[in-house]
């Protein structure tokens, strides 16, 4: 089995005091060895929940991970882990990095410390050793001066450079699954790229599977080898970089395509997704995008579509692979590059 | 930081002055008081007085003369203690004070911290409710209100500590009890919020992603983050105890600085008056200056550069 | 992966739907404003609305009270004098202390209405000049009321004028007022409460007055800090630009902004002022009699506490429950305008 993480059937409601907001509704995914996945979607789309989920970082006190929820990692389910049991995984085989560089490192905590938390507490590293093994990952995430800079306190360093160090304590163990939740969204274009390329370069050097959650699809083309589109707590449509970028078949997937700017587009506006995302309050039903789709037919008003068989990689939640969905024609940019991808067109099969 | 000190240090002599001044003034315009012109005194005070004051002479002069004393440590005779110095009537009376706010101080702040920090661990479970509950209390209920309930019933009817008066430890329990719930409250809810947020930060999510344990990110990650602002609160405090060691010991009728002060205040000894307001506000704005330096040095996130916003 | 049936479809199904373009864009989720959001808020915090309704109690009572019993707060009676709370309807309830005995130090009832051969009630007893204390105090927490609320009014007046200006004009104005507040809140609030009120002489007007000089910087800070929030804002500018007078913009646009945190700082100023009353009279600078406040009933009470507790426990009790409604109250609304608190 080369799946190392595969998420089951995963439903998670957060109780506030309007009501329950179903925001995860019935995930599935798998990820496999040395891989990089990158879940996309737009804010409250239920990326960023469901990797938190994974780690079990969801507070407690007002979400729930629902009843037959699965997420196998190990041979173990971790939503049915207990707490202790979970501590132990955390920062040794599945770790994570932010969003935020600035405010993800505890602000009172020399920077060598917090890259040692992790070695003591899971490999049983002596001090000494925790020290030698932090001096060895500041030189490996490129810090200049580890010895230095081991003994500084986080405000002393860029933003970047906190990055490179969230990074290092992510790495401390050498996790089997590293979980990177929009690590480049805070930071400069040009420190972007670099972040970026450390991540490449790293995972080669270990050999970790990556869970890369961003909006950004320029970054997803860059980085990822598979992608999963989400959608209203829903993953939309799943497949290779390739298949995504050219032959997607999902209307919100085309209306992301055609919203990213390229060199070869004609015209001088970028397309926009009209509307707003779904309330997850009161899930709409059917197809939760159908408000927003303008290629929806009536069956998405009422019937929620299943997910279709596009490529053995390949799947799309949309009743317009359905066979007796009309021929409709996609956006101008979905078509360009539909033209440049290798396989066929096809048609969805049942 | 040098710069930053010096500033501070500027801004606390300019406060003292003020204040002096202000308690001058407002002196002068107290009817009755022996600065204005409506006092009634004997010959021999204002022979005293004369001499001291320069009563005979225009404002002006008293008040610089006023203002060299006090810079000299002179805070004036009293006229209901038979012409005995203040600062002899604050030095006899000021240890019985001092170990009281103390024991007030250190028993409050601590037991404060506790509570708010249980408080947020626990949140929203009925510890949380309780210690809200306690600080809310603490916080609403005045001072000299709590202190004779607890006279009333811990000393009068269960009879288990002494009432009143100042003989050894065991008499300093009530009124330490009773001075000490303002600090608690303020402490715990403070705290509580505190802790709260750096809860809820960045990095202690990234502190539970590196599998730290519930006990390590209390007391390892938020506690220490969560402490350096409480720091601030001892301004506050400060005050409370001054203002609650007024009612606290004429309640138990403890012999310190605050029952001498509502004594005086009840006789008219302005001359008490104006050297104990002296101290009262000079332990304050040395205690805010304390504060500020203190927060700057245990932070490392503060370099101090001059501006302090 | 591919978790769909095989269930059939008619083929009208896959018509294409009629899209209502006004339709996507449509906010899914109910909008709900400032007010109604935060009343939600209130609504869920229980203390809070607990809270205000024994407050609302409590005020109705308060005046209401001194004229349902048919005594007046002055009228003195030796006779009368130090009487115990004496409630006829619930005279037999034991656990209640309303049944018009004392019980002195060692443990003797002592029955003074039979003695004295009293025959009405006082529902909460007579002091030492026989006046009615159900009367008196009514009394006293109006006069208390009166000065909170009257202390906090200039407070918010002087506070939020001085805040706004020093925060809408910036630069050296706001530099100056700013280093004035540092000195003001450098002098511990008590020590001006106490000379002010030596220099005036105790009253009503002259305790509001030293209350309301001291308290008003807390309002002022807040409301700058406000203020320099919001005038940089879109809706500020563009006020400006479409040639809005700074009056009209500070009071028309930046102030309704602000409603929210100047509630919940008034609300936490009145038991800040209740209590101020209070201790004043404590410590002998309260007003003078024949006026009446919780502050002086509770000093006359402290005084005969041993002898005559209840005239102790009973505005204790008042001054507590005013204090704690009030802040519990504060509470609840400032938990509910906090936009951080946000879940």
């Amino acid at each position: 089995m080369n799946n190392i993480l595969e998420v089951k059937d995963l439903n998670i409601s957060f109780h506030t005091y309007a009501g329950e907001v179903q925001a995860i509704r019935g995930v599935n995914f798998e990820l496999k060895k040395g891989e990089t996945l990158a879940i996309v979607g737009e804010s409250g789309s239920g990326k960023s929940v469901t990797t938190k989920s994974i780690m079990r970082l969801l507070p407690k006190s007002n979400s729930e991970i629902k009843q037959g929820s699965q997420i196998l990692f190990d041979g173990k389910n971790l939503a049915e882990l207990s707490d202790k049991a979970m501590e132990k995984i955390r920062g040794k085989d599945i770790s994570m990095i932010f969003q935020d560089p600035m405010t993800s490192l505890n602000p009172t905590m020399k920077i060598g410390k917090q890259i040692a938390e992790p070695l003591i507490k899971h490999q049983n590293f002596s001090k000494a050793q925790a020290k030698q093994r932090a001096l060895e990952l500041l030189e490996l995430v490129g810090l200049p001066n580890p010895e230095i800079r081991i003994n500084q306190y986080p405000h002393q360093f860029s933003g970047g450079q906190r990055q490179r160090i969230v990074i290092a304590v992510a790495l401390a163990c050498n996790p089997k699954v590293l979980i990177a939740d929009e690590p480049t969204t805070a930071l400069d274009v040009t420190i972007q790229a670099q972040i970026l390329d450390l991540m490449k370069d790293l995972q080669n050097k270990i050999d970790t599977s990556i869970i890369f959650i961003t909006h950004d699809l320029g970054v997803v083309a860059s980085v990822a080898d598979r992608v999963a589109v989400m959608y209203g707590g829903k993953i939309v449509e799943v497949g290779t970089v390739d298949e995504i970028f050219y032959n997607s078949q999902h209307p919100y997937t085309w209306g992301l395509i055609s919203s990213m700017p390229s060199i070869d587009t004609e015209d001088d506006e970028l397309f926009v997704i009209p509307g707003s995302p779904p309330d997850l309050l009161n899930p709409p039903k059917g197809d939760a995008f159908a408000a927003r789709n303008r290629y929806a037919m009536a069956i998405d008003q009422s019937e929620e579509p299943p997910m279709f068989k596009v490529s053995n990689t390949h799947y799309a939640a949309t009743w317009l692979l359905h066979p007796d969905a009309p021929e409709i024609d996609p956006p101008e940019a979905v078509q360009r590059r539909r033209k440049q991808f290798p396989g066929n067109v096809t048609k969805g099969e049942k | 930081m040098g710069k930053y000190v010096l500033q501070r240090i500027f801004y606390m002599a300019l406060t003292l002055f003020i204040v002096i001044s202000l308690t001058f003034f407002l002196m002068q315009l107290i009817p009755g008081s022996p600065f204005s012109t409506a006092a009634k005194l004997s010959d021999s005070q204002l022979a005293i007085m004369n001499a001291k004051y320069g009563l005979d002479q225009p404002l002006p002069v008293q008040y610089a003369m006023y203002m060299g004393n006090v810079l000299q440590g002179d805070l004036g005779v009293s006229f209901q203690f038979s012409n005995t110095p203040v600062t002899e009537l604050i030095a006899g009376r000021i240890g019985p004070s001092l170990s009281l706010g103390l024991q007030a101080m250190i028993f409050g702040t601590i037991f404060g911290i506790l509570l708010g920090i249980i408080a947020a661990l626990r949140q929203n479970t009925w510890l949380d409710y309780g210690s809200t509950f306690v600080a809310v209390l603490g916080k609403s209920i005045p001072s000299f209100v709590f202190a004779a309930m607890l006279q009333y019933i811990i000393g009068v009817q269960l009879g288990w500590l002494p009432v009143a008066f100042w003989r050894g430890f065991e008499y300093s329990i009530l009124p330490t009890i009773a001075l000490s719930i303002f600090p608690i409250s303020i402490a715990a809810r403070f705290m509580r919020t505190e802790m709260i947020d750096v809860l809820g930060s960045d990095y202690i999510t990234l502190a539970k992603a590196k599998g730290a344990s519930g006990y390590e990110i209390a007391f390892k990650h938020a506690m220490r983050n969560a402490l350096i602002p409480v720091v601030t609160v001892l301004g506050p405090l400060t005050v409370s105890l001054i203002t609650g060691s007024l009612v606290v010991e004429r309640v138990f009728a403890i012999p310190g600085l605050g029952e001498q002060f509502v004594t005086s205040i009840n006789v008219l000894d302005y001359s008490v008056i104006m050297g104990t307001t002296i101290l009262f506000a000079s332990l304050f704005i040395f205690t805010v200056f304390v504060v500020d330096i203190l927060y700057s040095i245990i932070d490392p996130r503060i370099r101090l550069s001059g501006g302090n916003n | 992966m591919a978790n769909h049936s095989d269930k059939r479809f008619p083929k009208a199904m896959f018509e294409p739907a009629q899209v209502d373009e006004k339709l996507a864009e449509k906010i899914e989720k109910p909008s709900l404003n400032f007010w109604q959001d935060a009343f939600l808020r209130v609504r869920k915090n229980k203390a809070a609305i607990i809270s205000f309704i024994i407050l609302m109690l409590l005020v109705i009572v308060t005046f209401v009270g001194p004229y349902i019993n048919g005594y007046d707060s002055e009228t003195q009676n030796a006779a009368h004098s130090n009487l115990p709370p004496r409630i006829d309807a619930v005279a037999d309830v034991s656990w209640l202390p309303f049944d018009g005995t004392w019980e002195n130090r060692s443990g003797e009832k002592l029955y003074p209405y039979e003695e004295r051969g009293i025959e009405e009630s006082y529902w909460f007893g007579t002091d030492k000049f026989g006046r009615d204390l159900f009367t008196r105090l009514w009394e006293g927490v109006q006069i208390s009321l009166l000065i909170a609320v009257l202390a906090t009014a200039i407070d918010m007046i002087i506070g939020v004028s001085y805040g706004a200006i020093s925060g809408y004009f910036g630069g050296r104005v706001d530099n100056i007022m700013q280093r004035i507040i540092e000195i003001l809140t450098g002098i511990p609030n008590l020590v001006i409460v106490i000379l002010l009120i030596l220099v005036l002489e105790p009253g009503i007007l002259s305790i509001t007055l030293a209350l309301a000089i001291t308290g008003w910087t807390t309002m002022a800070r807040v409301v700058r800090g406000q203020v320099l929030k919001l005038k940089n804002q879109e809706f500020a500018l563009a006020s400006k630009t479409l040639g809005a007078t700074d009056f009209r913009i500070i009071f028309k646009h930046l102030m309704p902004n602000m409603v929210g945190v100047i509630i919940i700082n008034t609300m936490f100023t009145i038991p800040n002022a209740i209590f101020f009353e209070a201790f004043l009279s404590f410590i002998g600078l309260g007003l003078q009699p024949p006026d009446a406040s919780l502050g002086t009933l509770i000093e006359d009470g402290f005084k005969v506490m041993l002898l005559y507790p209840s005239q102790l426990i009973i505005p204790s009790i008042v001054i507590s429950i005013l204090m704690i409604t009030f802040n519990l109250m504060a509470d609840g609304l400032r938990d509910a305008f906090d936009p951080k608190m946000r879940d």
